[in-house]
């Protein structure tokens, strides 16, 4: 696999784009317990589908809470305090699906420690949890940004999947510091100050196309107001 | 690249681009579709867009079709409803039937891709050629509801199974624990078909006369589907009488006959003797015209699905396509279409189904809202361009054990 970071931390930034292809697992749970096990044990991938796919595949306001987990506990349990606790964990916290998968244990381990009833309530057969992973595939695309001006450009023609690959993926799921976009902007063209911007975005609480124009306004914002020197 | 540009105008520009991306790096492989009918049902009709189209995008990818007897297609029935959870009885002799003719395909069929995509149970036995087709890749794409099968007939297609390199399901609850990497690809609806283009007022007068429908008499509330004793058509029967009581409404039942269904002719005769005398239900048994169907699909006022087991049902996506409200079942990959209250209404029952009937006779603003949101999410989810991206990833994954690959 290549180091998009390294590659990245050069003067031109090559934007990719991303896909994935839903694998199912065949694993599936019908009550908080199996699903706490699951949790622990199924691949990281799996993790970061069901806390991640809802941001692709709704890109317009839609009734779901933010993870699959959450929506499923709520939905199938009826364990609505679970289930918010589950889905407003600050996901932009996390570096790695390790410390996101924790955080989640110890909220559905905390739970059932105070509330051992909630070990009876079991879903009905037609809505057992059904956890699928992801493969992902890492595109170039035809974008390469030299300069603010460059990024600029580039940001307003990219599809919606390569800002998800640069700001999401590359960091939780290839483990990085911070996102693709801030790295490039703070390390080849030392533009900290926005760099840090764009990290404290977030990204979480935007539809795609509105994380979009929120960077773009950024990026203008600091053209406007004068290059780094 | 005409063709595939037309869809810019629903996905935008960049959604095409990337589909060519990605069919660049297939260059050199053959992809060949395998399955048991050319015309009719769902499988025939996903083919006969998804070929033309990855072979615009310069994919070498082809498509032939097995050969069978009636007696044989009445033995992949049976196994098809025993999938669906149906009881059925399947003797040694019915076993026979499968692999007399199966051995025959096996023999005969010209089998050359580098990657075989075989579809549904009635070619499954292909997969003996495997061994003598060194490098080539099999997928088998299964088109029904798996999620309660019978024991006997999964545990009769299993090592057939598990011999493939990837399966792919339409929903998650379709998930076996099995060998092959299992592949989660919904099938999706052409916007420029037959079926779901936009038609004339010449084109809906036409229909309407053929058939004696007056859609301005009363609302119409209406199910297109095959007439399958798991489509629940004298369900959908019950539940109109039950809404009648209230509102002033007509239905419309529309089925055509697929070559590979023997059990038309017994369920139609059951509708026919359920809806009695009511000069309101009109139940058509209709050749297979797409743009009729799309007629009655936009002169409805609510469409109906009330299957009891369902593959996918794309008449659900089809019907939101035409921003319509639905109430269609929760089975199969019918919850992946519909978000209930939000683009659309689930039910469980054929007293749940009426309810939600009569709740969208009488709130049309509210029917309206679904029907808008319905169509929304079928832009973004089940359009042609998806699968045809889906594919390509499947065809792509099959050569990797990784979880993230970089082209």
């Amino acid at each position: 696999m290549i180091q998009l970071s390294k590659k990245n931390n050069e003067k031109a930034f090559r934007f990719y784009t991303r896909f994935h292809l839903r694998v199912l697992t065949g694993l599936k749970a019908t009550n908080i317990e199996e699903l706490l096990v699951l949790i622990k044990k199924v691949p990281g991938s799996s993790i970061y589908y069901h806390t991640h796919h809802f941001l692709q595949k709704h890109k317009h306001i839609s009734p779901e809470p933010p993870n699959d987990f959450a929506f499923w506990i709520e939905s199938a349990l009826n364990e609505e305090v679970l289930a918010e606790k589950v889905a407003s964990i600050d996901t932009v916290k996390y570096h790695s699906i390790r410390s996101l998968r924790n955080e989640i244990v110890r909220l559905i381990e905390d739970y059932i420690d105070k509330n051992p009833r909630t070990k009876l309530r079991f879903a009905s057969p037609n809505k057992a949890f059904h956890f699928i992973k992801s493969i992902s595939f890492i595109v170039p695309t035809p974008y390469v940004a030299k300069d603010l001006d460059g990024f600029l450009d580039a940001l307003k023609k990219i599809s919606v999947d390569s800002i998800y690959f640069h700001i999401f993926e590359a960091r939780l799921r290839l483990e990085m510091e911070t996102n693709d976009f801030s790295f490039w902007l703070g390390t080849a063209l030392m533009e900290v100050e926005l760099a840090g911007k764009i990290t404290a975005l977030d990204p979480y609480t935007y539809t795609m196309e509105d994380l979009r124009k929120k960077i773009i306004a950024l990026v203008e914002e600091r053209l406007r107001n004068g290059k780094a020197k | 690249m005409e063709k595939l540009n037309r869809y810019g105008q629903f996905v935008g520009k960049r959604t095409i681009e990337e589909l060519r991306m990605l069919a660049g790096y297939l260059q050199g492989k053959v992809i060949q579709h395998i399955n048991s009918t050319a015309v009719g049902g769902g499988v025939a009709e996903i083919l006969s867009k998804i070929v033309p189209l990855l072979q615009e995008l310069g994919v070498n990818c082809q498509w032939d079709v097995i050969k069978g007897s009636p007696e044989f297609f009445d033995v992949t029935k049976a196994i098809h409803n025993a999938l669906h959870g149906k009881e059925a009885e399947l003797t040694d002799k019915m076993l026979e039937v499968f692999n007399e003719i199966s051995r025959m395909n096996i023999r005969e069929m010209n089998l050359y891709g580098d990657i075989m995509f075989i579809h549904d149970p009635q070619p499954i036995a292909l997969i003996k050629r495997k061994s003598g087709m060194k490098k080539s890749k099999w997928i088998w794409r299964c088109h029904v509801d798996v999620s309660g099968p019978d024991k006997n007939a999964w545990g009769f297609l299993e090592p057939f199974i598990n011999k493939y390199d990837a399966a792919v399901f339409s929903s998650p609850h379709f998930a076996h624990q099995m060998k092959p990497r299992q592949v989660l690809i919904s099938p999706s609806i052409d916007p420029f078909s037959d079926k779901n283009r936009e038609v004339t007022r010449e084109e809906i007068d036409t229909v309407l006369n053929k058939y004696n429908i007056d859609p301005r008499q009363k609302p119409i509330v209406c199910q297109i589907s095959r007439y399958d004793a798991l489509k629940d058509p004298v369900g959908v029967i019950k539940a109109y009488k039950m809404v009648k009581k209230y509102v002033d409404c007509q239905l419309l039942l529309v089925g055509n006959r697929a070559a590979d269904d023997p059990e038309t002719d017994k369920i139609y005769k059951e509708v026919l003797e359920a809806a009695g005398k009511d000069p309101d239900i009109h139940a058509l048994l209709v050749e297979d015209i797409p743009y009729e169907i799309n007629v009655f699909q936009r002169v409805s006022d609510v469409i109906v699905q009330k299957s009891l087991r369902e593959g996918f049902a794309l008449t659900v996506s089809e019907a939101l396509w035409k921003a319509k409200p639905v109430v269609a079942s929760a089975v199969g990959g019918i919850p992946l279409q519909i978000k209930h209250k939000y683009g659309g209404l689930l039910c469980h029952s054929i007293e749940g189904a009426a309810f939600a009937i009569k709740q969208l006779l009488n709130a049309p603003e509210y029917a309206k809202k679904l029907g808008e949101n319905g169509r929304e999410h079928i832009r973004q989810n089940f359009l042609l361009t998806r699968h045809l991206r889906e594919y390509m990833l499947l065809f792509l994954s099959l050569y990797t054990e990784d979880g993230i690959v970089t082209l």
